[in-house]
């Protein structure tokens, strides 16, 4: 179980986090809904111990991962795999290489069973015949992809997604969405996906939490969230742009 | 505010700063410290590294050594003529070589090639999360990336400095010998009477903290980027700059402690 208790943050003088609160459910998946430049990603960032708060703690497990050093962190970043809005690909390195990284680092694997375990990965986020290729050379929709495989290459116990599906087709959006569903399910993960894709939202969360100017203003199943009432809730769902949410 | 508190004020500022950024140098450098001595340092890692520093740096620094050598025994020349000593040629040439311009100038060099990629590509990794990335994966970005490079300055400024004090002769001798025709054995004989292996060690040891701070100033800039490509290329213009400065500087401290 991952909590996060009366976090604060600020960039300078801008306040992105304020006081939020959010209990992620382990053996669950838990969607994060939010405006674009909102902080999901920031908040996201905590969980995992790459951005420390201002105030306010971060529990893991019932440990509190903002007090731990460099090597105790390490040890708890071993439960978890991430997957960067951006990917994050190392750009020295081939897609195989980049799949196989954290499993070179982390175990005695023989070189074939690491390839095996590659490929596999590969293959699950729809790539083929492109383990020689460098970051460089795929497209966006394809780096996010091996980006993915990456996380799951350690099948860890929690997986964090950012915007896994941004910038993919409708075809290859549905077959991700599925590929997230099935691997939760199977392992009994505990995932937090940040999306922007409403339908995404409500097929893949079991939990759904909207990040409003600092805080979670809503939280619950996709059904209640859906009958939610709060404005900001209902005008975020229908994509208007009457409503409390400013654009400028 | 206005007039000279305004000034006492930016100055005590600007040394603030400095005086931060100096810590802040120091802090990664003992983290990287600690790391290095917990095991399990990956070998190819450090080879890459060395492989990167060293031996990519062979050409230039051949060169440099060389010419400079040369031109020493051409000023040389000039000078001793007037006395008639055209022989201290050869240990002019020597003794400058190795306690002063083969550290310094083949650090200078490293820096320009080797220093400024590392901050280039560290700093390409900060900005695009790679670094994050790492930290991520449970893998110590110091350690992982920083303790390699520091490994690797150390150790290979002092080896290309032997290349660089040898071609640094060869050339001085070609000149004086060959060119100028000063007596082949005078030469010789006056280089090994004056240049003492001291002169070699502490030249040596010179290059070392040299490579060091190359490395260490390279890494942090890198490390610390901040601001897409923009940030990339101010981190590796501030990485030559202070880590050149750093190396003119401990060079005084370091010739005046040790000779
Ligand atoms: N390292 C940083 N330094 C300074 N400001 C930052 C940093 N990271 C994020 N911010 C700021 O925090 C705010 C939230 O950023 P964040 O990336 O979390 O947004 P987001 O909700 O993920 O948006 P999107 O949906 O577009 O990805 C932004 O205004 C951004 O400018
Ligand atoms: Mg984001």
């Amino acid at each position: 179980m991952i909590q996060l208790v009366d976090i604060h943050k600020s960039f300078g003088k801008q306040k992105v986090l304020d006081g939020l609160n959010l209990t992620v459910e382990e053996g669950k998946t838990t969607v994060i809904i939010g405006r674009s430049g909102g902080g999901k990603s920031v908040l996201l960032k905590h969980i995992i111990g790459l951005i420390r708060p201002d105030r306010g703690q971060v529990l893991v497990d019932g440990e509190d991962i903002t007090l731990l050093n460099d090597k105790d962190l390490n040890e708890v970043r071993k439960k978890f795999g991430m997957l960067f809005q951006e990917a994050a690909l190392f750009d020295s390195m081939n897609v195989a290489e980049n799949v196989a990284f954290p499993l070179r680092e982390h175990t005695k694997m023989s070189n074939e069973e690491i390839m095996d375990i590659v490929r596999n990965r590969l293959n699950a986020v729809g790539l083929s015949d492109v383990e020689e290729k460098m970051p460089s050379e795929l497209s966006g929709g394809m780096r996010k992809r091996v980006g993915l495989a990456r996380a799951l290459a350690m099948q860890p116990q929690i997986i964090l997604f950012d915007e896994p599906t941004t910038g993919l087709d409708p075809v290859m959006t549905e077959a991700i969405n599925q590929l997230i569903i099935e691997t939760q399910r199977a392992f009994n993960l505990t995932c937090v996906v940040i999306s922007h894709d409403i339908q995404s939202v409500f097929e893949i969360g079991h939990r759904v939490a909207m990040l409003y100017e600092g805080r979670i203003i809503e939280y619950g199943t996709p059904e209640e969230v859906r009958a939610s009432r709060n404005p900001v809730m209902v005008q975020f769902l229908a994509g208007s742009i009457e409503g409390p949410i400013q654009i400028l | 505010m206005n007039g000279p508190t305004a000034t006492v004020e930016r100055i005590g500022r600007i040394v603030l700063e400095n005086v931060e950024e100096l810590g802040r140098i120091l802090l990664l450098f003992l983290s990287a410290l600690s790391w290095m001595v917990r095991p399990p340092l990956k070998l190819h890692h450090i080879l890459k590294q060395m492989e990167f520093v060293g031996v990519k740096s062979i050409f230039v620094v051949v060169l440099t050594g060389t010419f400079t050598g040369m031109v020493m025994a051409l000023q040389g020349y000039h000078g001793f003529r007037m006395f008639a000593a055209e022989s201290l040629v050869g240990s002019t040439v020597a003794l400058g070589m190795t306690r002063e311009l083969g550290p310094v100038l083949t650090s200078l060099m490293v820096t320009a090639r080797a220093g400024s990629a590392m901050a280039a590509e560290l700093g390409t990794m900060r900005v695009t999360e790679q670094i994050d990335a790492l930290a991520v994966m449970a893998v110590n970005p110091v350690k992982h990336l920083i303790v390699p490079r520091l490994i690797a300055g150390v150790l290979m400024v002092p080896l290309l400095t032997v290349v660089s004090d040898f071609m640094g002769i060869l050339g001085g001798y070609f000149v004086g010998v060959h060119i100028l025709n000063i007596n082949s054995g005078a030469f010789m004989k006056n280089i090994f009477k004056y240049v003492t292996l001291g002169d070699i060690y502490n030249g040596l040891a010179k290059a070392a903290c040299f490579g060091l701070l190359m490395s260490l100033i390279g890494c942090y800039k890198g490390f610390n980027t901040r601001g897409g490509a923009e940030g990339v290329g101010r981190a590796t213009t501030e990485a030559v700059v202070l880590a050149s400065i750093s190396i003119l500087v401990s060079d005084y401290i370091l010739t005046a402690i040790m000779f």
